[in-house]
């Protein structure tokens, strides 16, 4: 399996690499602009995706935009922060009933009926933000125990939504709830794919981002070299659950029906396989992870109940066999921020070295030769 | 007046009484070695003076601040780092990034300014990683700053874990046994490092250590523990010649 990865990476990197250089020989402005407008490029495609895709294969294009959503935020906390979170669907949920009340009730009953799909994006966000208020209350009591406690502080969380959901009738109770207009397309989707990856990656790369690495990496260290770990972590807690809420929100208006047991411990297992699939610590991963396993799932329709079987054994062999997915830790360039770039860190490097005015330290043995 | 004041510092696992009665005042700028044999009590000082335990009695004053209660970071912030007795670097992650994530509570951006990478996001980040990559520089680590921690050989990563305390910007350095698993040379390294940064950057430092070529070599005071009891205090001169000090080391039958 790691074979074939690696030669599965290393055919492709080699492919890649005319493209790449073609790159590279382009002036800066073009570069600059390189990025911003393939971005609008894609944009443009998946607005016009109605007229040349069947209905089927856009809703798999918005499974796999909504499942990204959910892998990369989760990835933040059991990847970057190394936490292990079990309840993502529990914030999906709240996400995806908050934004299913707006456009169904309460917007209408403000005499905005007519208004809904503009306003579309504000329920999503008060979903998100819901969904965010309850990580926060459930971060408070969690974070106070450590390691296995949280999985299942997690858990019960999950649990609890989904029980508290079939119990409330107004809503539907088990029966679920409907009446959304159908107002996620492949455009939504895109859009909100974007604007999560490109927030998270620049929260990833900040320094915020680097202490939350640290307390992965060590908690006791991490907190004293100043990282205030309690913080990071309930902050880092809400935004994963924020987006999981807009996610539930898209989910919500592209099958138009939910119901409590669209949000279970299996629909969390799936974004965990997801991200230990694409790899822990990767935005790149996540968006792979969810691709791959969005598509495998699908087909593997044909096998029925037994592909619900797929997801949890997949779980346990990549936890077992290579717990750091396909690509662990590493990163696609140009996911990475110029700033934080090797070429860039290198020359700043070179720009430190030659403004050095005082002595050095005494040089290590065998360290830097100059 | 002294940076740091300990009155009465005591501490207990269950029954065990791990650090009796400890008292230090500390000058500005003095540099003080704590030693004495394995589970006296050394460590767990230092755990105390950093937040990591909470002392069972007994109060520590930094610079006028009562530093009982407070959480680790919040002590750090104050003006105290310190370094490992076995090595806890962020392993996976690069040394530039090890130097920085140090000067997390440095940063006065907020998250959402992080996420929209505003204006002053960008200033301060952009000053975090000059900071950082001058102080790699200054200690010679430079050459290194984009390799993952882990691959730097042992004696670079002791220095990146000194960096890495630097890089908080102290003024009371707390090190744990710097020179465990250091051969000679590097230990002469070390030593000269050591006096080096204390100079530079101004600090007042506390040393645990086995060596005592480290302990003899640079501290001008020296306490000694020995299961949690501090059993003598003095220049390194005293120390070598005290009694109690030789038992406790040597065992009674080395002094009869």
């Amino acid at each position: 399996m790691a074979k074939l990865l690696t030669s599965i990476r290393n055919t492709l990197s080699r492919a890649l690499a005319p493209l790449r250089a073609t790159y590279e020989s382009l002036p800066a402005p073009v570069r600059r602009w390189t990025m911003p407008g393939l971005l609008i490029l894609f944009f443009v495609i998946a607005l016009l995706s109605p007229s040349f895709l069947n209905l089927y294969w856009q809703q798999i294009l918005i499974y796999v935009g909504i499942n990204i959503i959910l892998t990369v935020s989760l990835n933040l906390v059991n990847g970057y922060m190394g936490e292990f979170s079990v309840g993502h669907a529990g914030f999906m949920a709240v996400g995806a009933y908050v934004a299913s009340i707006l456009t169904v009730w309460v917007f209408p009953r403000w005499g905005l009926g007519e208004y809904v799909p503009y306003l579309f994006p504000v329920a999503l966000i008060i979903g998100g933000l819901a969904a965010g208020l309850t990580g926060l209350v459930i971060a408070f009591p969690s974070f106070r125990t450590r390691g296995d406690y949280l999985a299942i502080v997690t858990l019960a969380w999950n649990m609890i939504v989904k029980s508290v959901l079939e119990n409330i009738d107004a809503i539907g109770g088990p029966r679920g709830f409907m009446g959304m207009q159908k107002l996620t397309s492949v455009a939504w989707v895109y859009v909100w794919v974007v604007i999560t990856i490109y927030l998270l990656r620049n929260l990833v790369y900040s320094n915020f981002g680097r202490g939350t690495l640290s307390i992965r990496e060590d908690e006791i260290a991490s907190s004293l070299v100043s990282v205030d770990t309690r913080k990071v972590k309930i902050t880092v807690f809400v935004v994963a659950a924020f987006f999981a809420g807009i996610a539930g929100g898209l989910f919500a208006h592209i099958i138009q029906f939910i119901n409590p047991r669209s949000f279970s411990i299996l629909k969390s297992t799936d974004v965990l396989v997801m991200v230990y699939l694409g790899g822990i610590g990767s935005l790149g991963g996540s968006i792979l992870g969810a691709t791959v396993y969005t598509v495998l799932l699908e087909s593997l329709r044909p096998l029925q109940v037994w592909r619900w079987v797929v997801g949890p054994l997949m779980l346990v062999l990549l936890m077992i066999f290579r717990p750091y997915g396909i690509m662990g830790m590493r990163e696609w360039r140009f996911l990475v921020p110029l700033e934080e770039r090797m070429e860039t860190l290198t020359a700043l490097r070179e720009r430190v070295r030659e403004k050095r005015q005082s002595v050095a330290a005494p040089s290590p043995v065998g360290g830097s030769s100059d | 007046m002294p940076v740091l004041q300990i009155r009465g510092l005591t501490h207990y696992f269950g029954g065990l009484r791990a650090v009796s009665n400890f008292n230090l005042d500390l000058e500005p700028g003095e540099l003080i070695g704590i030693i004495g044999p394995n589970g006296a009590g050394k460590t767990t000082v230092f755990n105390l003076i950093t937040g990591v335990y909470r002392p069972t009695e007994g109060e520590i004053l930094f610079n006028g601040h009562n530093l009982v209660g407070k959480r680790p970071d919040q002590i750090v912030s104050l003006g105290i780092a310190r370094t490992f007795q076995t090595i806890r670097l962020f392993k996976n992650l690069s040394v530039l990034d090890n130097v920085r994530i140090a000067r997390f509570a440095r940063a006065s951006y907020g998250v959402p300014e992080a996420m929209f990478r505003t204006p002053r996001y960008l200033r301060e980040e952009a000053e975090i990683r000059e900071r950082a990559m001058e102080l790699l520089d200054l200690l010679g680590l430079a050459d290194q700053a984009n390799w993952v921690a882990s691959s730097l050989p042992y004696g670079l990563q002791r220095r990146l874990e000194i960096a890495r305390a630097l890089a908080t910007e102290p003024r009371l350095l707390l090190l744990d046994e710097p020179a465990a698993g250091m051969n000679p040379g590097e230990i002469a390294e070390l030593m000269e490092l050591i006096q080096w940064i204390r100079r530079r950057f101004d600090l007042t430092i506390i040393l645990i250590e086995h060596q005592m070529r480290v302990v003899m070599g640079i501290c001008e005071r020296i306490k000694v523990l020995d299961f949690g009891e501090t059993i003598a205090e003095g220049t390194p001169a005293e120390i070598q010649n005290n009694p109690r000090v030789i038992e406790a080391y040597l065992g009674e039958e080395a002094v009869a």
